[in-house]
């Protein structure tokens, strides 16, 4: 058991753990044009993006810097807007949150009038995990620069879906996560530009240049690097593929359902994910009829959450939480298959709205 | 002038203790029974209710007058709709 080794040992097996990490590190980095040093790997997405927030403000205060202000948008997942509440009850932060359109989209010159010459961070996602909306995040960097502060992309949703480099999104620093380009769970990176400093949140020995303690789960590891290879070798191809049965998708339920409002834009969006939300209809009785009816899909609406609290992408952008339902889909989805699920969805729509008894006006 | 969520209305709708989408139903179902012009109160304690009687008042084309917190028996939040 090669892989399991300790790659910090110096026997063969040390040293073959050690190989499998650098050349996962290696890809990693090349796919996210930076370099080797950059990549530090997590338990997944969320300490990733758990180690951007806290780790940057963490080397801010004991640096000595006095930047004590962070900017999120409304529409970040929780894992985001969890350690950024963390930095301002436990830390004294002020965080300021900025609001997004009705497609989802934060407006660049928005977050630039929030930025103040104390702010240390904007973390801004790449694209929405409910929606799909891919944020403008080049022009935030832009702003972000004129004051200094730096860009964190928590690109999850895309690194291995979608091209990107840490210098197309203009970021200081980005989040991934394996389980999203077809990796194991359980394999985040976290990759650091020149311009961002992190200060360990696990701290103990001195493995990933101190920026994160704790024996890695090299097997793991060595697999989540050669899935984003294939990832990445069919990215081109299978974008285009899913750019178009995306575009099929929203046609089609758009037709096919009265009422229905789609989400996220139809441009500059996510090219696997499309949610709509069906006026009248329970979201968790929904998601029970398109099972039945063998369909996989995912809710975040208020009816299917067990907390009761809508879906706050939804609610940033004024949309409807009604019978939300999210559609991913990869390369092997084709249009047919999009037919199939849209007449599956417009079928349960009507039965359901039939058995709440939705009346119109006039008939 | 203030929005009152006590004005008059014509059609007054109880949907206080129930849940997502059940509040929407039941004004788009009195909408839908009631001639243009009529005054429609929701009430409603669903915190969905806040976000959801909006999107719908827009997608159904119907013109929401205003919201507010009901001060009346039972609490919850007021909802006007004039009919389209």
């Amino acid at each position: 058991m090669l892989a399991g080794a300790d790659p910090l040992r110096s026997h063969l097996e040390g040293r073959t753990a050690a190989d499998l990490l650098d050349r996962a590190s290696a890809g990693v980095a090349e796919t996210l044009g930076t370099t080797d040093d950059a990549i530090v790997w997590t338990s997944g997405g969320t300490e990733s993006c758990h180690l951007a927030v806290l780790g940057c403000a963490r080397a801010e205060v004991l640096s000595g810097g006095r930047r004590r202000h962070v900017v999120v948008s409304a529409v970040e997942h929780s894992s985001i807007l969890a350690a950024a509440d963390r930095l301002a009850t436990e830390h004294g932060f002020d965080v300021t949150t900025v609001g997004v359109d009705r497609a989802g989209l934060v407006d660049p010159d928005q977050v630039r009038a929030v930025l103040r010459p104390d702010t240390l961070a904007v973390h801004l996602q790449h694209a929405n995990h409910e929606v799909g909306a891919m944020q403008p995040t080049h022009d935030v960097a832009l702003a972000c620069r004129a004051v200094g502060a730096v860009l964190h992309v928590d690109a999850c949703q895309t690194v291995g879906q979608v091209g990107v480099t840490l210098d197309q999104l203009g970021a200081d620093l980005v989040s991934a996560s394996s389980a999203k380009f077809g990796g194991p769970a359980g394999v985040g990176v976290l990759a650091i530009g020149p311009r961002a400093r992190v200060r360990a949140l696990l701290e103990g020995d001195d493995r990933q240049r101190r920026r994160r303690a704790g024996q890695l789960d090299v097997a793991s590891i060595a697999s989540a690097g050669v899935a984003l290879a294939v990832a990445r070798a069919q990215m081109d191809t299978e974008r285009s593929q899913r750019e178009l049965v995306r575009r099929h998708l929203r046609t089609r339920l758009a037709q096919a359902v009265d009422d229905l409002e789609l989400h996220g834009p139809l441009a500059d969006a996510h090219p696997g994910i499309v949610a709509a939300s069906a006026l009248f209809v329970n979201g968790e009785a929904l998601l029970a009829e398109l099972d039945r009816r063998g369909i996989a899909a995912h809710s975040g609406s208020s009816c299917a959450t067990t907390s009761g609290e809508p879906s706050h992408v939804l609610i940033a952008m004024a949309a409807l939480t009604h019978g939300h339902v999210r559609f991913s889909f990869d390369a092997t989805i084709t249009v047919a298959d999009a037919d199939r699920a849209v007449d599956v969805y417009s079928d349960a729509v009507a039965a359901l709205r039939a058995t709440a008894g939705v009346r119109r006006a006039g008939r | 002038m203030a929005f009152d969520p006590a004005m008059p209305a014509d059609v007054e709708v109880d949907a206080r203790g129930l849940r997502c989408p059940r509040p929407v139903i039941d004004v788009a179902n009195a909408c839908a029974d009631s001639p243009p012009g009529t005054i429609v109160r929701l009430l409603a304690d669903d915190p969905t209710a806040e976000v959801d009687v909006p999107v719908w008042a827009r997608m159904r084309r119907q013109r929401l007058l205003g919201r507010g917190p009901w001060a009346g028996d039972g609490g919850g939040t007021a909802y006007l709709v004039e009919v389209v």
